[in-house]
This record gives C-alpha cells, structure tokens and sequence, in this order.
C-alpha cells in the first residue's frame, strides 16, 4: 500500500535515533568525567586512545556503522533468521563455559581478541527478544493456552538459567523483562499478581520477625475466615483455598526464603540484599561459603558500594557540583563508576536537576518506544518492540535503583550509557532492528 | 490483524511511570533533604592539611640570632614505588642492614599506609644527604624533602633557650584548646615554651582533594578556603651572647650558675647553668640518643640551676641582714661586734668566725664577720616591740620579701621557684611551739632554712646597686610585630623594697661590699679601674652517700654589681661543691664584670686568670661517683658485647661448613644491630643494674 521506496531512510522514526546520539553523547561524557584528571592533558591522553572514553568513542562509531547496515537491511531477514539467531546464541552462550574468560567472578566472557572480550549473553538478549516476537507471531500460535504460555516462558528462561550458571545474576534478571512483553500479548494478569504478591512476601520475611510474621499471617487467615463465615458455610471450596494460601506463605517464609538466602545465593548476595533493608547477613549460615572457607576465606562483604554511591548522588544536591567538579568522582570513591555506578557521576555533576532532566529523556525514549510499538501491524514487531521497550526499562531501574540504595546490586549496566562496548552494541542492535522494523509497518512480517 | 489487548499497553506505560516516579522520590530524599551524605562526601574527599609558618628568630641585645631556622632533609619514601629498588645497595648507601630496611618500610606501611609518602629517615647529617642526594635517582619511591629545623648559631644558652619536641599526649592533655595535633613540634622548656604562643605564629590550612587511597588530587575550589600561615614573631633579648659564651667557658667541668642582670631595665645580661650543653645536639639526626643521653646523665644537665635549683645563699645574705639591721636600728655603721673565733651570743660556740677581732660595720661585710651579723639578727629577734621571736621573725621576711626573696619573681621561664623565707611555722617541728632568736641564729649568716634561687640573689644584688627599686628580672625586651598577648607588661612596673629603708643604708651596705672587693674577701678578684661592690659566700653543705651523712667541699657563692655608681650589671655566681667564695666564685664573677663593662679580658694577667678557672674542674663527689658506676656499668656491657660477639663467631665457626664462602658479610651484619641496640631497653638495663649495686652495697655495709 505504501510506496515502496529504495531508499530505506524512509519512515525512519528520527525522533528516537537522535535519543539515541544524545543518550550515547551523555555517556562519553559521564566517562570521561570519571576518567578526567586536572593534572593530565585530555586531550593527548583522548586521542591517544588508551583511557575508557576515547575506547567508548571508537565502539560508538562502530555501532553507527552496525546501525547503518541495520537500516539498510531488510525487515524479513530478522523474521528469518529469528530462531537460527536464537539457537546461535545459547551455542554461544554454552561455549562461554568452555572458552570463558574470568572478569570480576563472572565466567561469561569470550576473548575475541585485540583485548575485546563478547558476552554472548548480551547478545542472546536480542535473539530472545526475536525468537520471542517469532513465536508469538506465529499464526498457529493461541497465546491464551497455558502450553504456549509455558514455550513462550522456556524461550525467555533458557538464557537466564545459563546465565545464572555463569554468576551474571544481574543478566538472568533482565530476562523477566520478557514478561512485561509476555503480559501485553495476553499473559493472564494474575500470574503478574501472584508474582508481586510474592515478591511483598519475600520482602516481608527479610524485614520482619520470622515469629511475628507468622503471627500476622494467620491473624488476617483468621479474620478472612471469620468475616466470610456465610460463605464459608456455603462453600467449603473457598475455606480450603484461604487456609491453602495460609500455609503456603507461612511455609515460604519458614522454609523457602531461609533455604533460597543459606543454600541456593552466594554469601555476597545475601549479604547484599539484607544490607538493602539494613539488616546484616550472618554468612556462617550460608553453606555455600562453608564450603569454601576450606579454599580461601572470602573477603568480608559490606555494603561499601552502595554507602559510596549514595554519598555521591546525596552530594550533588539540587543542582550539582558542575561538569568535573565532583570530589567523589574525582577521588574514585565509587567502585566500577564508569560501569555499573555511572550513574553517581552525573548525579553528583548535576544534581538533582540533571538526574530529573536525564531520567526524563529515558521515559520518552520508552513511551516512544511503546507508542511505536502499538502502531505496528505485525505482532512480530509489536512483541519485539515491547521486548526492546522493558529491556530497556528493566535495566534503567534496576541499575539507577541499586545506585541510590532501592535495590540490592547487581552487575546491570545503564542503557547506551555505562562503558563497555557488549553492553552498547546489545542496545545498538536491538533499537536499530526496532527502526527498521518500524520503517516497514506497514508490512506484515512472520 | 487485530489489535487485542490494547488496555494492556496503557498498564504497561503507567508501570513505567510509577517506577520512575519511585526512583525519583529516592532522589528528592537523597539529594534535597539528606544534609548527611554532603558531609560525609566532604568528609571523604577533602583532605586539610595544617600548613606550619617558621617559627619566631631570637635575637641577643647586639641583634645577633642566637636562635634561627635552617633547612635539613628528611629521606621520604612512597612504599608503593619501591618495586625494583636495589635493597642491597641502598642499605649500604644508609648504613643499614636488608632486615632494618625490611623492618622500617614494614612499620611506615603499618603506620601511614602503602601509597603515602612517609618519613624514611628524618634529619640526615650533611654527609649522608650529601650522598643520598647524588645517588638517588637510582631508588625509585625515594626523595629527599625538606624541612624547617631550629639551630643555635652561637651553640650557647641552651638552658634559656629550651627546644621543641613533638607533642606527646600528656602535652596535648594540658593543652587541649590549643589546637596542637600529634606529630606536631611545641616549645618544651626555656624561652621556646614560655613565648610559644608567640614563637609559633598561626597555622594555615590548605584544603586538598583526595582519592580513595588518600593520595591528593590537587587542591580543592582552587584554594579559596584555604589560609594562608603567619611566621612566628622574632623577639629580642636582653641576653649578651658574648657574656653568655664566657660564662659557659668559666663554669665548663663545674656545676654551678651565674645569672647577670641590667640594675637599669631588670634585663638578664646571661643566664649559665652548669653543666650545660650545645642545644644544637638536641636538633640532629641522632636527637633522640642524645636526649635520653642527657636526660640519664648524673649532673642533670636539663636543669636550669639559675632558677630551678635552690640554695642556702650563705653570706651573701649578710647584705640583707645588714639593710634589715641598720634599719630598724637595732646597729648603726658605728656598732662594733669582737670576734673571740666564734658567736658568743648563744653560748653554743656556733657559728664560728674565723678572723679573730673587733669590726664595724663595714669591716664586717669586708670580712665577712659572722659574729657581727649573727648578733645583728639575735637583737633583730629579740626586738621589745615584737611580743614574741614569732613575729619578729615575720617583721623581718617583711623586709627581705621586698627584696624578691621568697617567691617567684615571674622571669620569663618554665618552672621558676619559690626559695624560702622560713617562717615560726617551718621550726615548729624542732623546736617545739616556743621559738627563741639562738634556734634561729644560722639565718643569719644564710645558712639555716633560708634558700634563693640564683636569679633570687642577683635581683638581690641588682636592689642594693639601684639603692632600693627593681624590674623583674627578664630575658625578652621587645618582641618584633608588638606584644599581641602582653607578655611583656609585667616587666615595666618597677618594684620598690619596703618604703622604711632610708637611702643611707644602701651606702653604708655599699660601702661595705666595696670593702670586701677593696681589703676584705674577694681583695684577688678586684680590678683596678672598676669600682666593684661584692660579697663573698661559703656554704657548707652536707650529701647522704650510702646512708651516711657526710660533709661535702663548700658551695662557693659571690654576689656584687659594678660600677657602684651608674651600675650597669649585677651578678651572682655559685659554684657547687668546690670551695670558698672568694676563691672560685669571686673571680669568675670578675672576670664576668670585666668582660661585659669592658668588653674584653685585658692585660696577661687576667687572661692567665680566664684560662686558670676555665680549667678548674669541680664536679661534686656525689656525682662523680653516679658517673664511675654508670661508666663501670657500661664496660661491663662493652665486655658482654664482646664475649658475646666472639660466642656467635665461635658458634658460626662450630655450626656451618660452607662458612669459608661468605666470611665477609658475617661481622658486617652482626655489629651494626649491636651498635644499634635500642636506646630504651639500654636506659632501663642501667638504671635495674645500678639499682643492684646500690644494693649489694647497702647489704655490705648492714652486714658489718
């Protein structure tokens, strides 16, 4: 219906590519504020390209030339290759256990050479959100039954699993972003309700007193019994399922939450997460560090990164100390800033201002996103511009969450700004294929 | 295709919004309403530094710098740097062994962490920064810094002076306001501790960033709190370094004062304290062997005896007795006393008199009459206006208290004391509730309970030159930028003696101490063109050795001023243990007097004079004997040493078989740790040891 033009500019959604420029610009910035020293010249050591800014420029101009090539393919290969990309991915993610490079703990780096290390579960990020978009696109595909509700789950979950083996906890967590994509294309809401439920669950057991919760719990058991006494009478079905309920949460906080915390997390992050809600994590109990203490004992876990970091947002106040003023930046207090916490940087550099004006690009750049995705005729583009739109979010509110202290840390960059070159090509690639997914919306792609 | 679901799209955008509205609100609460994490990041990245001015220059009265400033090195080091640093060579450079090294850099990391530059070896000899400075580029993580040190010019007036020390925590207790931190330098004794305050001049502050590791990263906001520091203020001193420098040749190998004092201004021309030291040994590199060198030496060598010590003044009070005397009456200049070999008064036969005749007044004084003058103060104690010996007694303190005698005089020292003007209260113990004038006949002649200080007798001295009035006696006379704390008033009010003294007392008692200089007691130390009114003393004084009181050599006293008329300076001298007064302490006193109103020690046979008591040695036999047992004690160490040395070597040749390859580094490394055998353990060895013989001695003798 729509002119077919060779010129594949055409319906490029322009708006979202300059976010995009603005937010790759405010990331090299922030790095370079991180990297910045008064005593050096910035400008030799930048185009000497040896410090973490002038590398995080030569990956942006690398990502240009992907995107370019992105635009100027055609929006059926993605579709095509959709399940081949996805089975290429947790290959690659398999051999990472084979070939695996140690970065900070986590095995789940591949050398590729030049001193360039590929975390391929960066990349399968982009094949799930494609496999994912293939498969629901499917005409044969009903997602209102619970079996392709459960293959849709187990594409999702695959990856996580492999990375939760490799120790990137933080990678295995953007995958549930799926289910935000999952809900919009008809996943029953209560599945979400019950998960949230749970979630308050789980953070009531590490907040309140194992006894007194248990208590709670079946206080309001009780009332509901005694103010659904009538229908109780009528209907033994609805006395069994409260009383159901009332087990299940005292067991999981009796049981599973304790379990989860001593055997199945590291020391760390247990550690970690009580230290979210103020309370100390007693490692003697963990039996994974038991059974390391024979090898090495570990290092003492605090709740220095997250002490750091606040001090650094705090300090910024309303409007900031101003561009490479900010002492903590400048004395490296804050661990891995020009990763995980960069966002400390520009909190500190432009207070409480820059961070309002910076979240607020990202919350357009999302409602963009969604609002494309809703002008899509396909349910391919659809799926997999929701996909992108609560990858994204997901990783923006966890990383700017567990920088000023609202959630536990895990390794999440920041989108388009932490350094690393994976981390920026994943988000490259994923907002790129979305345009050129966009530019043809008028097509329906399977 | 049919859009389903679409509601859903809605959920998931307000999703989005209550997210961000949440991280937001963390936000605000961060970084609007949370005062504690800009504290915390000031207090993490901003490093204050305490910028130290110089410290105040003393000059003497010629504006000659007794006490200046001088830059030494100190040999820093970065621990972090030091990979790849030849360890063997620079220990060699050092003169130290691998495991010293190994232990200092241990410490220091220990101590200031590893990437910090700390202190390696503070205050290196000239030689040795003279070599390391040639050398050091081979050492990475090695550098010489430098840093401001006291040093004494002239090397005299270490008493007066007094030095700096770090601050140890009793210091920091007593001067909690003050702003003093550990590792900080204060004013311990002398001029240095009492001026302090103005010596110091105000601390700066320079505010840093730093790191993580608490390396500075530059300064912070380009300096605009920081404040600059004000050098200390130079002061002025009436002290004459030439006068002080003679002092300190006449009293060498003595011990013994002189204190010398402008009549004029109450300005202190020189103050010696016996045995003293070159204050510049206490700034060097090995300063802390040569402290508790000092601090353990028998003769007590920190001791300012001009005013820390107190003496019996002998007859050199007879001058006051006398002022006292005609006063009130109880003689004239007329009075005659006969002198049989002793006081009659009191039907003891004490004191004795030994020039066997009959005196007035003046012939008194000349010879030191002590049959006169005690009968002067038994009629002063049996005064009918006074009920009891009691109050006559007080009535004469009342006299000699306004001559300084008693109390502090407020010099402008550390630890000044009082001496004694003994009441009816400090006899009642001996003699019961009733005092009658035979108990106290000895103060006559100074040397009952009576005690002064040196600086006590020359203000004395100063008083009778003045004809009755005084200033403090003082060492500072201005201070350069003004007396910002007015430090200095106390010195400008002059001080009169008790208003019933008539003029023509104080000639009568000048007369007298011209006499003793003209035909009396000190006729050898008299000049020919320099009128000298003196007075000799002699005191007996008596030590316990071993728990037996014995007799000691007499303290030698002299006190005098000169010229009598327009009097320049007034002088006192004691030289403890050696003999009489007009033997030892009259001459020095002389040749003092020449040296400061002429200038210089004229003609051969004075010089001969100068040269005869430079080399005179007394030191008291009580101390002679600690300093025998410490030196025993130290051969018997020297001995241990040895045997010692020759048991290890015996042992290496017994134990190893491959001792042939490395003969030479064995007795390099094995004697330098000896040498370097840690200060406080030896001080604490030879005071137990010392003990013991003591002991061993007190048990012979119980056993006889």
């Amino acid at each position: 219906m729509s002119t077919r033009n060779n010129i594949s500019s055409q319906g490029v959604d322009w708006t979202i590519v300059w976010l995009y420029a603005i937010l790759v610009s405010i990331g090299i910035l922030c790095i370079f504020m991180v990297e910045y020293r008064t005593d050096t010249n910035w400008l030799q050591t930048f185009l000497g390209g040896k410090t973490n800014y002038s590398k995080q420029l030569i990956f942006a101009g690398f990502c240009t030339l992907i995107a370019t090539f992105i635009l100027l393919t055609d929006s059926k290969l993605f579709t095509a290759l959709a399940n081949l990309l996805y089975a290429f991915g947790i290959v690659l993610m398999l051999a990472t256990f084979v070939l695996g490079k140690n970065i900070n703990g986590s095995k789940s780096w591949i050398p590729i050479g030049g001193g360039f290390n590929l975390q391929p579960a960066e990349l399968c990020k982009i094949f799930t959100a494609l496999a994912l978009a293939k498969f629901l696109s499917r005409q044969e595909t009903e997602f209102s039954n619970i079996r392709s509700q459960l293959i849709g789950g187990l594409i999702a979950i695959a990856p996580a699993i492999l990375s939760i083996l490799q120790h990137e906890l933080g990678l295995a967590l953007v995958y549930s972003a799926f289910l935000v994509a999952m809900y919009r294309e008809g996943l029953p809401a209560q599945i979400l309700i019950f998960g949230s439920s749970f979630a308050i669950l789980v953070v009531a057991t590490l907040i309140l007193d194992p006894n007194v919760l248990a208590l709670s719990l079946t206080a309001i058991a009780a009332i509901l019994i005694f103010l659904l006494r009538k229908q109780i009478k009528k209907s033994r079905q609805l006395l069994i399922i409260i009383v159901g309920v009332w087990l299940f949460c005292v067991g999981t906080q009796r049981f599973v939450v304790p379990y989860i915390f001593n055997n199945v997390l590291e020391c760390y992050q247990s550690t970690r997460i009580y230290s979210m809600v103020g309370k100390e994590y007693d490692c003697g109990k963990n039996k994974k560090s038991e059974r390391k203490q024979g090898e090495k004992a570990a290092r003492k876990p605090d709740d220095y990164n997250v002490r750091q970091s606040k001090i650094a947002i705090g300090s910024g106040g309303l409007t900031g100390r101003g561009f490479l003023k900010g002492t903590q930046t400048r004395g490296k207090y804050v661990p891995e800033q020009h990763t995980d916490f960069i966002f400390t940087s520009l909190g500190e550099a432009f207070g409480f201002i820059g961070c309002f004006a910076f979240l607020a690009i990202y919350l357009f750049l999302l409602y963009r996103i969604v609002r494309m995705a809703e002008r899509q005729r396909s349910t391919f583009s659809r799926v997999y511009a929701y996909s992108v739109a609560s990858i994204i979010f997901f990783h923006i509110a966890v990383n700017v969450s567990m920088t000023i202290g609202l959630f536990p840390i895990v390794g999440i960059p920041l989108p388009l700004i932490s350094y690393g070159g994976s981390s920026l090509l994943t988000f490259t690639i994923l907002i790129f294929i979305l345009l050129r997914l966009d530019a043809d919306r008028q097509m329906v792609l399977r | 295709m049919p859009v389903f679901n679409q509601s859903r799209g809605r959920i998931v955008q307000i999703i989005f919004a209550l997210v961000f509205l949440v991280i937001i609100g963390q936000l605000i609460n961060l970084q609007l309403f949370s005062v504690k994490y800009k504290l915390a990041a000031e207090n993490n990245a901003i490093l204050r530094k305490i910028i130290y001015p110089d410290r105040g220059i003393i000059f003497d009265r010629k504006r000659r710098a007794i006490l200046e400033n001088s830059n030494s090195y100190d040999l820093v080091v970065i621990p972090s740097e030091t990979k790849g640093v030849d360890t063997f060579s620079f220990c060699r450079l050092l003169n130290i062994d691998t495991a010293e090294y190994k232990k200092r850099m241990r410490d220091l990391t220990f101590k200031n962490g590893y990437v910090k530059p700390s202190i390696f070896e503070p205050l290196l000899s000239v030689e040795m920064f003279a070599r390391l400075n040639e050398n050091i580029y081979k050492y990475p993580g090695f550098s010489l810094t430098e840093r401001s040190v006291r040093t004494y010019p002239y090397g005299v007036a270490a008493h007066v002076l007094g030095y700096i020390r770090e601050v140890d925590t009793t210091y920091l207790r007593k001067h909690k306001d003050e702003g003093y931190q550990i590792g900080d330098y204060a004013g311990r004794t002398g001029l240095e501790s009492y001026y302090e305050k103005v010596l110091m001049g105000q601390r700066g502050v320079k505010n840093f960033i730093r790191d993580n590791k608490s390396r500075i990263q530059g300064a912070y906001e380009k300096g605009i709190y920081d404040t600059a520091a004000v050098a200390g203020k130079n002061m002025h001193l009436s002290l004459d370094v030439e006068l002080q420098k003679l002092g300190e040749k006449l009293m060498s190998n003595k011990v013994g004062s002189i204190v010398a004092i402008d009549p004029k201004t109450g300005g202190i021309l020189c103050m010696i304290s016996a045995p003293t030291y070159d204050p510049n040994y206490l700034t060097g590199s090995e300063q802390k062997k040569h402290f508790s060198d000092l601090t353990f030496d028998p003769r007590l060598p920190f001791n300012n005896r001009a005013l820390g010590t107190k003496y019996a003044p002998g007859s050199t009070f007879k001058t006051v007795v006398g002022i006292i005397g005609l006063t009130e009456g109880v003689i004239d200049e007329r009075t005659t006393v006969v002198c049989p070999g002793y006081f009659t008064g009191c039907g003891t036969g004490k004191p004795k008199c030994l020039d066997k005749g009959t005196f007035q007044f003046t012939g008194a004084v000349a010879h030191s009459d002590n049959s006169y003058f005690s009968t002067v103060y038994k009629r002063l104690m049996e005064e009918s206006k006074y009920p009891s010996t009691d109050s006559a007694l007080s009535a004469f303190n009342v006299y000699a208290k306004s001559f300084g005698f008693g109390h502090k005089l407020g010099v402008d020292l550390p630890s000044e004391l009082n001496g004694l003007l003994p009441a009816g209260a400090n006899y009642r113990k001996e003699f019961g509730p009733r005092l009658f004038p035979c108990n106290l006949i000895s103060n006559a002649i100074g040397q009952g309970k009576v005690e002064t200080t040196l600086i006590q007798l020359a203000n004395a001295m100063a008083i009778i030159s003045n004809r009755g009035w005084y200033y403090t006696p003082h060492l500072v006379d201005s201070i350069e930028g003004g007396d910002e704390y007015n430090m200095l008033d106390a010195y400008t009010t002059k001080h009169y003696t008790d208003k019933r003294i008539p003029d023509t007392v104080f000639s009568a008692v000048q007369d007298g101490m011209q006499a003793v200089m003209e035909y009396g007691t000190a006729v050898r130390s008299r000049i020919s063109d320099i009128i000298i009114c003196g007075k000799t003393g002699t005191v007996e004084n008596y030590a316990k050795v071993n728990g037996v009181v014995k007799k000691q050599p007499d303290h030698s006293f002299f006190g005098g001023f000169a010229p009598r008329n327009n009097p320049r300076i007034a002088i006192a001298v004691i030289c403890e243990n050696s003999d009489q007064g007009a033997r030892v302490a009259a001459p020095i006193a002389s040749l003092m007097i020449e040296k400061y109103l002429k200038d210089s020690i004229r003609g051969a046979e004075r010089q001969a004079m100068e040269v005869e008591y430079t080399n005179r040695v007394y030191i008291p036999p009580v101390m002679r004997m600690e300093i025998a047992k410490k030196d025993s004690l130290k051969k018997v160490k020297e001995n241990e040493q040895l045997l010692q040395q020759k048991l290890n070597k015996k042992e290496a040749d017994d134990s190893t078989a491959d001792e042939s390859l490395q003969p030479e580094p064995e007795p390099k490394t094995v004697t330098p740790p000896i040498k370097n055998i840690p200060v406080p353990k030896r001080k604490a060895d030879k005071l137990t040891a010392a003990l013991i013989i003591d002991e061993r001695k007190n048990k012979k003798t119980n056993s006889k």
